[in-house]
């Protein structure tokens, strides 16, 4: 199994006191095929994302990705674990500012050691970013940038690609013109996609959904 | 509504209490240092003033002996006689409980009553003197204290206080003051009433060895120092400027945060004037907060300092300041003003920005004061356009006013053109860079470089004041030394009491084997072009022929100076006055003699000439004959010191071997640098706090530009450790900038600065190893500023870093 969640909780000191965001989530996803992870504002969708990324640690439970113990990783093990497996993709698009696109396009394929120039260039030209190279993040629109984050992400052929809510920033057309782009590369390359959306009709295109509820899947 | 927009533009300093504390600790940084050197020299100021009201030299004419010596006091009865309204003083130098003061004997009778008098005691101060035993010395109170309470004059003499005397002088009745000094019967000037009888008789019938000497003012102690004070007044500036890059630089961060605030303030309703005017108001009390606190700071300083400015003023100058600093208002309020003054200079570029803000601009924050291409062009040619100032004024300022000028040319060419020179580096080693993190790292350092480059320029400005500084005060000490050695040739200097035992004197001395020979040391004050100065009279002996350091000279000059023919003048009447070899120099009586040479005169600023013994003594008959250098055979000076001691019951003040004099000489070069050595210290400072303000206050925003790299793999503890390699990395940058720019500054120093304020030249001179201490100073600052940012980088809970993510949880 490419992701593998098992009894995963999750909770947050507020000022309201303790909230519990996740209790007890189990959940798996197999190579190759996707994943929609739906629910309202606040059930926890982004926190199960960030967990399954090693970007925050769970309370208990189990999380492996490729076969490996995300929770019993260290810092500088989940650290690898995201450059090596795992290709995030933010609503924020997240780029690194001070790089031109070309550069943010092949950073994270860089970092894993895994940076082959004709896989970059393919992906730019299949996102549409080939005239956009030399300019930096500042320098294009939302859905540009988004491309260019999910370029980032599949530059690097990850395992796992994790995207929290990739297209809540963009309108429509656009947002459904980045998903297909994001769903063709995804399938050519056989990764597992885990996928953060607030809409039944983008999460309906997806192989699979999961609906978060209070904290749970229901 | 004023209340509302108050409270809602001051709940980001309550929200952002570090980013207050550096402004207010920036701004109260810069004003303590400004205010500082104002105290200082607001309090050598007020003590000249003091000086020269003292038996009305301000405002009262004098008649003083044209031969430059003492007069006769029976010439004041002739005077009297004659109808002249006068009164006779006598000056001189005496210990009192150990500390060398300036004497005045007065004639307490005669005196006029703008003379000074009224600054003692009430009741009459001349019927006090004149009621009172004669073995008083009056002093003030400051100058009491000083010597304690239990000290008394020679001979037991009481000491009294008495206000608005200037500091290190001590009043006594004439003849008290005649025995004190072994003047018997002798005045040094006297002092004309400012009502005199038309009828009175010439002056050159009555007394043809005087002349008049017009009041002054105090124009010249004023005159002499200004230089030294101008240079302090430069260094509080500096400080000040480097204090303000850490308030614009916190102004300018709290502005961009809030554009936001400002929008929805616009949006609801909040006209622009107001707002701007309420973010005047709320930089004025921050202003005010921050002012007083760095008045506060600035009279510590200022009293800690105080001490060594007037131990310089003294030594270099023969002006007296007292060491303790008074309390005055004036200063506090100039500090508050420029406090004010430098907070809205500061600020202004964000108060224009806002004036001009859209109501629907963006609320994000720009990238903070990123500066586009086009601004480093401009900010390029405003460093071009400083730059070919300087080459002008290097060119052909001659003033101490333009060599300062030149300095600040030099010093914010330098900062402004420090972005461009670093942003050049950065995307050139960005182009180099080899792997993703290296390339990222080059990127982003050049893309944090706006927000850096005040507190980078403001360390730039402090290391290179340091490196220039540094540069000339070890040039000077080198130069000095070795100058010293050179013009301390004889082995022992005597001083004797008076003439006749400096006649007694020479005839012991000449019968010895162990004196090889005995020069005397005669000088007079006398006006050198056109300023106060001295003329000394040599002896024609080799001990000056071989040793005196003439820097040029005409064939033949030692013979033409010994038969009264030329003179040999120093450096300052030289490159001051451009007097040069074969000019004809000026002397009091209407006369001129022909230079014959020119040598180099450290540690003095004043004029000097130097003529043979016998035209010397012809000319001025009445000069003290009181002082000899000795030569002495080797390694005899501290039996003849005894054996002076023991027949002539010298005082040991009165002999004064080599050594002693190298090293009272020494100490007053140490002396004035301490002053700017501590300020400039204490300017570096300055820098490490901008630079540690304006890494707190980016770490803010370091966090959505390094989460995602984070997020992307690269660990905390990497990051932070490449945070802190950046710091160091721009300091050190920064640095090897400052050197060229340090060594500029020094020679400015040595050859323009110097020569208008003091009027001597120095050969310059480097001294690596001192830049490799400041160089490692600088990292060490750098990465001690950068390591809290690391540290909380390194320890921040993922939950912080997430936030830049998580649109919902």
């Amino acid at each position: 199994m490419l992701l593998d969640i098992r009894d995963v909780t999750k909770s947050y000191d507020s000022a309201e006191g303790r909230i519990e965001v996740l209790r007890g989530v189990s959940l798996q996803l197999a190579a190759g095929r996707s994943l929609a992870l739906t629910g309202e504002s606040g059930s926890g969708k982004s926190t199960l994302l960030h967990l399954v990324a090693g970007l925050d640690a769970p309370d208990a439970g189990e999380i492996s990705v490729a076969g490996r113990a995300v929770t019993g990783l260290g810092d500088a093990g989940r650290a690898a674990l995201r450059r090596d497996a795992i290709g995030l993709v933010f609503q924020q698009f997240n780029l690194v500012p001070s790089l031109t696109v070309a550069a943010n396009l092949a950073f994270q394929a860089r970092l894993a050691g895994r940076y082959e120039p004709e896989r970059v260039a393919e992906i730019a030209a299949r996102l549409g970013l080939d005239g956009l190279k030399d300019r930096y993040p500042e320098q294009l629109s939302g859905g540009q940038q988004q491309r260019v984050a999910i370029g980032r992400a599949l530059a690097a052929a990850p395992a796992l690609i994790l995207a929290d809510e990739p297209t809540g920033n963009l309108d429509e057309a656009t947002g459904d013109s980045v998903l297909d782009r994001m769903l063709d590369l995804v399938a050519d390359q056989g990764a597992g996609l885990l996928m953060v959306t607030h809409s039944p009709r983008l999460a309906g295109r997806l192989d699979a959904r999961a609906h978060l509820a209070a904290g749970r899947i229901a | 509504m004023n209340r509302a927009v108050m409270g809602a533009l001051l709940s980001h300093w309550r929200a952002r209490p570090a980013q207050l504390a550096m402004l207010v600790v920036g701004l109260a940084l810069a004003t303590a240092l400004w205010s500082g050197v104002q105290a200082i020299n607001a309090e050598a100021r007020a003590s000249y003033a003091r000086a020269a009201e003292m038996l009305g030299a301000d405002e009262l004419d004098r008649l003083v002996p044209a031969d430059g010596g003492r007069v006769a006091q029976e010439v004041f009865a002739r005077l009297d006689a004659a109808g002249w309204r006068v009164s006779p003083v006598l000056e001189g130098r005496i210990a009192v409980a150990g500390e060398e003061m300036r004497l005045l004997g007065v004639d307490a009778v005669s005196a006029p009553d703008r003379a000074g008098f009224d600054a003692l005691p009430s009741g009459g101060a001349a019927m006090m003197l004149a009621m009172a035993p004669p073995e008083i010395l009056f002093a003030a109170p400051d100058t009491l204290d000083r010597l304690g309470p239990r000290a008394t004059g020679p001979e037991g003499a009481e000491l009294r206080a008495a206000e608005g005397l200037a500091p290190g002088v001590v009043v006594a009745d004439l003849r008290y003051a005649q025995r004190l000094i072994g003047a018997r019967g002798l005045v040094s000037y006297l002092v004309l009433h400012p009502d005199q009888p038309e009828t009175r008789a010439p002056l050159d019938e009555v007394a043809s060895a005087l002349r008049l000497r017009r009041a002054s003012g105090s124009a010249d102690l004023a005159r002499l120092t200004e230089s030294f004070h101008l240079n302090l007044t430069a260094f509080g500036l500096l400080s000040f400027v480097v204090g303000l890059f850490i308030v614009r630089s916190a102004v300018g961060l709290a502005f961009e945060q809030r554009r936001g605030v400002f929008r929805t303030l616009r949006a609801l309703g909040v006209p622009l004037a107001r707002l701007l005017w309420l973010l005047l108001a709320e930089l004025a009390l921050l202003a005010l907060v921050a002012g007083l606190a760095g008045v506060g700071l600035g009279y510590v300083m200022a009293a800690l300092l105080l001490p060594d400015v007037a131990a310089t003023l003294s030594g270099l100058y023969g002006a007296e300041v007292s060491g303790t600093l008074a309390l005055r208002p004036s200063w506090g309020l100039s500090g508050l003003a420029i406090a004010l003054a430098g907070t809205l200079i500061a600020a202004a570029q964000g108060l224009w920005r806002v004036g001009r803000m859209p109501v629907l601009a963006a609320a994000q924050p720009r990238a903070w004061g990123l500066a586009s291409a086009r601004e480093l062009v401009i900010q390029a040619g405003a460093a071009l356009a400083l730059a070919l100032a300087a080459l002008g004024l290097a060119r052909w300022g001659e003033s101490s006013v333009s060599g300062l000028a030149l300095l600040a040319a030099i010093l914010l060419s330098a900062a402004l053109a420090l972005p461009v020179v670093l942003s050049g580096l950065l995307a050139g080693a960005a182009r180099l860079a080899r792997g993703a993190v290296a390339e990222w790292f080059w990127a982003d350092t050049r893309q944090q470089l706006p927000g850096l480059s005040l507190a980078l320029m403001a360390l730039l400005l402090a290391l290179a004041a340091n490196i220039g500084v540094g540069t000339m005060v070890q040039s000077f000490r080198a130069t000095f030394t070795g100058w010293l050695d050179q013009r301390l040739a004889a082995e022992l200097y005597v001083t004797a009491r008076d003439a006749e035992e400096a006649r007694a004197l020479r005839g012991w001395l000449d019968g010895r084997e162990d004196v090889r020979a005995v020069l005397p040391i005669r000088w007079v004050e006398a006006e050198l072009a056109g300023a106060p100065g001295r003329i000394y009279g040599v002896a024609d002996h080799a001990t000056y022929r071989e040793n005196w350091p003439l820097l040029r000279a005409q064939e033949g000059a030692w013979d033409r100076v010994a038969a009264g023919e030329a003179v040999l003048i120093n450096e300052q009447l030289f490159r001051r006055d451009g007097l040069g070899v074969g000019d004809r120099l000026a002397l009091p009586a209407g006369e001129d003699l022909p230079v014959a040479g020119i040598y180099s005169d450290y540690g003095n600023p004043q004029g000097q000439a130097m003529m043979g013994l016998e035209a010397f003594d012809g000319r001025f008959p009445g000069a003290p004959r009181l002082q000899h250098a000795l030569r002495v055979a080797p390694g005899r000076s501290d039996a003849l010191s005894s054996a002076l001691q023991d027949s002539f019951g010298l005082p040991p003040e009165a002999i004064t071997d080599q050594a002693e004099a190298k090293a009272t000489s020494l100490r007053i070069f140490e002396q004035t640098f301490a002053v700017t050595g501590a300020l400039n210290a204490l300017t570096l400072g300055v820098a490490g706090v901008a630079l540690l303000a304006a890494l707190a206050t980016l770490s803010e925003m370091r966090l959505a530009q390094l989460a995602p790299v984070w997020a992307l793999g690269l660990t905390r503890a990497r990051l932070a450790r490449l945070e802190v390699a950046r710091t160091v990395m721009l300091a050190a940058l920064t640095f090897v900038a400052a050197l060229p720019v340090g060594l500029i500054l020094a020679w400015a120093l040595l050859a323009i600065v110097n020569v208008a304020a003091f009027g001597w030249r120095l050969p310059m001179q480097v001294f690596p190893a001192d830049w490799a201490r400041l160089g490692t100073l600088a990292l060490a600052v750098a990465a001690a500023a950068a390591a809290g940012p690391a540290r909380r980088l390194a320890r921040i809970a993922p939950a912080g870093l997430l936030r830049v993510f998580a649109s919902e949880r």
